[in-house]
């Protein structure tokens, strides 16, 4: 199987997901949870729902109900910019008054510093993470190039994770929140993973028969390692796409990035890292 | 021969493993009832006792899963701590003692296993508060936030005949509306004239006229210092103090007026606290949150195991006794370390059972290869494992690098230190050891000792 010959396929397929990506995050940015806005969110189970009641409730408070979201079963979650302690218990009376069966499922409030720290730390991590990689990679490989390559397809995945997340928020209100961040961080674990898989095998082909260009053994350990690359994102599939499936609300959009950088991860094994690395070689031949 | 006997002793090492995790796993109490047709069968299993102890040491204590705030219901308090009034030299202890009096003030709740954490994000100190169980927030707040019942009592006059009945709160029953949030802080010091250690108290403005006014009507007489209702001391007035500056003298070691001194500071909280973000989940969502979470796993499980089976038959049947194995060794180091179960934890687990058969799958599509280059099974089997090993110490090595990078066991500032973040690490971090286990030895002992039963056939 002569896969390298799509290279140029896969660049061009590369490129739109990482301009789509791009265009998002610059025009529709993120919907960012109250783990990075702050502010408080106030899930209850109200049997007799009516979106004008509740609003009126709280607009006697001065507060704002900025966002209600049925989430199954009467439970609904409220958004507001934030609500203290000594607000809630006086809210707590009321909503009893009016709704007697009404149930508090969750209540918490957030101040926006944190998220904030957190997405600064994550992004340290994934720097300091590619840097380590690189390192690791290019000795065992004794080849920069395949550090590179690893390295950029791990960014190229995450990148793109990032990026419809932000799609996914535009049209279907995916929220950016701190699951989000763990996700991504299993991106870059996996995204490797696999990676080093396939260029484990080029080494191995390598050794075997060193004339070969790295053109046809970069075709032929894909070609080995593809069923391999399949049977296990599909076993990984099998797993999260139930958790998609029958792990409830607060799951779904966790398991949706999660898989997201899962089939990334694969595709850019093939797709990215090893046409890097060839990319890499021809031209420190040339040199 | 030795290898044979190898073999076998790795085997009956797994067996072993097996049993004491499923025995670590095995739910306290399962009951059975059979009812079928004349048969009727009712027991109830319980797990024994594993309390055991070498010396004074008990190994096993506890291996009741701990479950986070998401999945089993609380609340969670977080507060600023203000440090802007103390020194840099004395602000360890200030933080220490701030910890030892929240710590003791959520005890008064009596619920078990409650957390509170001192966490430094650059050069800003936060108070965090996990209490499990515990809904009502606006309770949580208010007892925490609120200073400790540190209150000054002063002596009245008791007639002599009721002096035998009387208790120390019929003594000192005057009220000089003196308590903790006017005391600023307590310090031990050592008198210069007879060199002994002294405790002395600073008051704020208020508590300064307050205990003008106490020690002019005390004079010479006692000041009992209460701290939550039990009597910590009652030194005698000696002069009308109206600076606010006092110090109780009597016989102190430096220890005792060490602890005198920690325990005024208790009730008087020495570092302000801003309540920056709470969270309260009630036990129902968590437990729906858990109850489907497992639903999950169990369902993608399922398919997996399928799935090797219908891609790889009696191996992929090996592969899946494997990866039970790995639930249960798994589930025991989460109950040994323990490591607390969180929402995300748990996505965690579930997604790293289907990387744990990614061994699997490299041994076995490498087998495929061999037996297609027409080596014979047993010999094509070894080569597998012994060339799938390169890529799976290579690939899963990175994993490794990334989860520390995560898990950042230094400490690092820059890194995070969230306990979110930490936990996924983890997680990720002991799937990435227990697969590989469970994912080479297991199943290779597993086939090998399968082999052998065949061709003695």
């Amino acid at each position: 199987m002569n896969i390298m010959k799509l290279r140029p396929l896969f660049f061009i397929f590369s490129l739109i997901l990482l301009l789509s990506s791009l265009f998002s995050i610059i025009f529709w940015k993120f919907k960012l949870s109250i783990d990075f806005t702050g502010g408080t969110i106030w899930e209850l189970n109200l049997p007799e729902f009516s979106e004008d009641k509740i609003k009126e409730v709280f607009s006697k408070s001065n507060l704002e109900v900025k966002e209600i979201n049925f989430l199954g079963n009467q439970n609904y979650s409220l958004k507001f910019n934030d609500i203290s302690v000594e607000q809630k218990t006086g809210l707590d009376k009321t909503l009893k008054e009016l709704y007697p069966d009404s149930k508090e499922l969750k209540f918490e409030t957030i101040g926006p510093i944190l998220g904030r720290e957190l997405l600064k730390k994550t992004i340290t991590a994934v720097i300091l993470s590619s840097l380590f990689l690189f390192l690791f990679i290019g000795r065992r490989f004794r080849d920069l190039s395949f550090g590179a390559g690893a390295v950029l397809a791990m960014l190229h995945d995450t990148f793109i994770l990032v990026g419809s997340f932000s799609i996914l928020g535009h049209f279907f209100g995916a929220e950016f929140d701190s699951l989000f961040v763990t996700a991504l961080l299993t991106t870059l674990s996996s995204s490797v993973h696999d990676t080093v898989v396939t260029f484990d095998r080029i080494r191995e082909l390598k050794r075997q028969s060193f004339q070969k260009d790295w053109v046809s053994l970069a075709n032929e350990a894909i070609t080995e390692t593809l069923t391999r690359s399949i049977n296990n994102s599909m076993t990984i599939i099998f797993m999260l796409a139930s958790l998609v499936l029958l792990g409830g609300t607060t799951t779904r959009w966790f398991a949706a990035a999660l898989l997201i950088g899962v089939i990334c991860g694969t595709y850019s094994s093939i797709g990215v890292a090893i046409p890097l690395v060839l990319f890499f070689k021809k031209y420190s031949k040339k040199k | 021969m030795t290898k044979r006997k190898k073999t076998l002793r790795n085997f009956w090492v797994i067996v072993a493993i097996t049993l004491f995790c499923s025995l670590l796993n095995f739910p306290n109490e399962l009951p059975i009832k059979i009812h079928f047709k004349n048969i009727n069968l009712e027991h109830t299993f319980y797990r024994p006792n594993l309390n055991f102890k070498i010396g004074s040491f008990t190994p096993i204590k506890n291996i009741n899963l701990k479950y986070g705030l998401d999945l089993a219901g609380g609340s969670s308090l977080l507060f600023d701590i203000d440090t802007s009034g103390v020194s840099s030299e004395n602000l360890p202890s200030a933080l220490e003692s701030l910890k030892n009096n929240i710590e003791r003030r959520v005890n008064l709740f009596g619920v078990s296993e409650t957390t509170v954490q001192i966490n430094k994000q650059q050069d800003k100190y936060r108070l965090q508060v996990d209490l499990p169980g515990v809904e009502n927030i606006n309770d949580a707040v208010s007892l925490i936030g609120t200073t400790a019942k540190l209150s000054f009592k002063g002596e009245v006059e008791i007639p002599p005949e009721a002096t035998e009945s009387a208790t120390v709160y019929d003594l000192f029953a005057k009220d000089t509306g003196i308590n903790g949030s006017h005391l600023k802080r307590s310090s031990v010091e050592i008198n210069t004239k007879n060199s002994q250690p002294e405790v002395s108290l600073e008051f704020n403005d208020e508590g300064s006229n307050l205990f003008a006014q106490a020690t002019k009507e005390l004079l010479n007489k006692r000041i009992a210092i209460f701290l939550d209702d039990y009597p910590i001391t009652a030194p005698v007035v000696q002069s009308v103090i109206t600076d606010g500056k006092a110090s109780i003298s009597g016989n102190f070691t430096s220890q005792s007026a060490k602890e005198l001194s920690a325990q005024l500071n208790a009730g008087a909280l020495p570092l302000s606290i801003k309540l920056v973000q709470q969270s309260q989940i009630g036990a129902t969502l968590g437990q729906d949150s858990l109850n489907k979470g497992i639903f999950a796993g169990v369902v993608g499980l399922i398919l997996v195991s399928l799935f090797m089976i219908a891609n790889y038959g009696k191996l992929g049947l090996i592969a899946d006794i494997g990866l039970i194995i790995y639930g249960l060794i798994t589930l025991s180091l989460y109950r040994l370390i323990p490591v607390t179960l969180t929402f995300p934890g748990i996505v965690g687990f579930i997604l790293s059972i289907g990387m744990a058969v990614d061994s699997n799958i490299l041994i076995f599509e490498r087998f495929k290869e061999e037996t297609r280059k027409g080596k014979d099974w047993n010999i094509a089997l070894e080569s597998a494992f012994g060339r799938a090993w390169d890529s799976i110490k290579d690939a899963n090595t990175c994993t490794i690098i990334t989860g520390f990078i995560l898990f950042n066991p230094f400490n690092w500032s820059f890194l995070s230190t969230s306990g979110m973040v930490r936990g996924f690490a983890l997680t990720l971090i002991l799937g990435i050891f227990i697969g590989i286990f469970t994912g080479v030895f297991v199943t290779r002992n597993l086939l090998r000792v399968f082999i052998r039963e065949k061709n003695k056939n």
